[in-house]
């Protein structure tokens, strides 16, 4: 497999191996791909002429997930028969408003009820009171009949719903 | 500014955050309901990965080669510079919820303000912290009302609780020659409108949940100097021994 070497990547090679990324998957929610969710926030052409370089950015500073996703786009990268490096960035930090609508709607069908989208939906909420703060509805039944349990669940980017009307658990992707 | 005062600033915010994380830790599995059980996980997990996040800067910073790991696990007691606040003990699970309370409290405005560092990439770890620590304050706030409002039990627990903890809240904001050089440079935050905050969150909660504020003056302070109290020297042989054990492994 021969390495590209200086500039002698094009535009070609690039286009394949930023496809060979995009397709990587998050370990947690295998549907959704890192480009869906919007971890993935750019493939390069490498600074020093050679391969790429994939930037990430964390959905949470502690997400446990963040070295295998950084290990698959290595594989991804390799298997495309290039080179590359990886670079984690933190600044915009990430935001739930990323996640792309085919993301929102891939997460639905899987049981996860999707973040809240749009800008300004954050509602401010009075410390101590426990307050509805935006209507979610349920991934399985659709009702908007649901309550919040915890505001936080099985990962640390998702809070613990119940459904009034079909009375099943379920997580739902907080918007942050 | 002298060359290590970000190092060491970074050391402090990132010492906070492993030690509180390292305390959560010990309860977990432990809570009153598997919800809070998770809850606890997850917010330990949030502190970890921002301690992880300072400490790999701090290490960049310092530029001696040392790794997040090396700079957590090999200080000893003097050397850790977290407020005396977060390595006070779990107690009952209403001194839990005051330290953590009075933590988040100070966390939400202090990461705020940091988002606007001179420092980019300061800037841009406490830009993901401060949207985390204000899920903390919302959880930790909730739990201060429903046990403040709750019954006689559980009021006079928390009331306990958050009388024990405040003399360690001022810890919190002690500044020293470091910080006040990293001000002038733009990278540190002041400290005035970051502490007339936490003390507004204090009392918009404390009203909600029929607690009354603690006003004792006196304040046990030096974490920032490395003058801890007794709790710090046990809990580093846990969290450190492994890493010591096995200087150098990798897993």
């Amino acid at each position: 497999m021969p390495a590209p070497t200086g500039n002698g990547m094009t535009a070609d090679e690039l286009a394949a191996v930023t496809e060979a990324v995009e397709a990587v998957t998050d370990p947690e929610i295998p549907v959704l791909t890192i480009k869906d969710l919007g971890i993935l926030r750019s493939v390069k052409a490498g600074e020093n002429g050679e391969g790429v370089t994939v930037t990430i950015t964390p959905t949470y500073s502690g997400c446990p997930a963040m070295d295998t996703i950084a290990d698959d786009i290595r594989s991804a990268i390799e298997a495309a028969g290039s080179v590359g490096e990886i670079v984690t960035t933190f600044d915009p930090p990430w935001t739930t408003h990323w996640m792309s609508d085919e993301g929102r709607q891939k997460l639905n069908d899987y049981g996860i009820a999707p973040p809240a989208c749009g800008a300004g939906t954050r509602v401010p909420v009075a410390l101590g009171r426990i307050t509805p703060a935006v209507a979610v509805d349920c991934p399985r039944c659709g009702s908007d009949q649901t309550e919040r349990r915890s505001e936080f669940s099985s990962t640390a980017c998702k809070a613990h719903y119940v459904c009034g009307s079909c009375f099943e658990p379920f997580d739902y992707f907080k918007e942050i | 500014m002298a060359d290590n005062d970000l190092y060491l600033y970074l050391l402090r915010l990132a010492d906070d955050n492993l030690i509180v994380s390292q305390r959560l830790s010990e309860i977990v599995a432990r809570m009153p309901d598997l919800e809070e059980d998770i809850a606890v996980a997850n917010v330990a997990l949030d502190h970890l990965g921002q301690a992880r996040n300072l400490y790999t800067y701090a290490g960049e910073v310092e530029g001696k080669g040392q790794s997040e790991d090396d700079i957590a696990m090999l200080r000893n007691e003097r050397e850790f510079s977290n407020s005396v606040l977060v390595e006070q003990p779990n107690g009952d699970f209403a001194q839990t919820t005051a330290r953590q309370f009075y933590l988040d409290a100070y966390q939400v405005p202090l990461y705020e303000a940091l988002t606007k560092s001179s420092d980019v990439n300061l800037a841009g770890i406490a830009g993901k912290a401060a949207k985390e620590a204000r899920y903390h304050l919302q959880r930790s706030a909730l739990w201060l009302v429903r046990l403040g409002d709750g019954t006689d039990e559980s009021h006079q627990r928390i009331q306990a609780a958050v009388l024990a903890m405040w003399p360690f809240t001022g810890d919190l904001f002690v500044t020293d020659g470091v910080e006040e050089r990293l001000f002038e440079a733009g990278i540190a935050p002041d400290l005035v409108p970051v502490r007339d905050r936490f003390d507004a969150t204090i009392t918009e909660v404390f009203g909600t949940a029929t607690i009354v504020r603690p006003t004792d003056p006196y304040q046990r302070i030096g974490g920032r100097a490395g003058f801890h109290t007794e709790h710090l020297g046990h809990i580093l042989p846990e969290l450190q021994s492994l890493y010591r054990a096995h200087a150098g492994a990798d897993w």
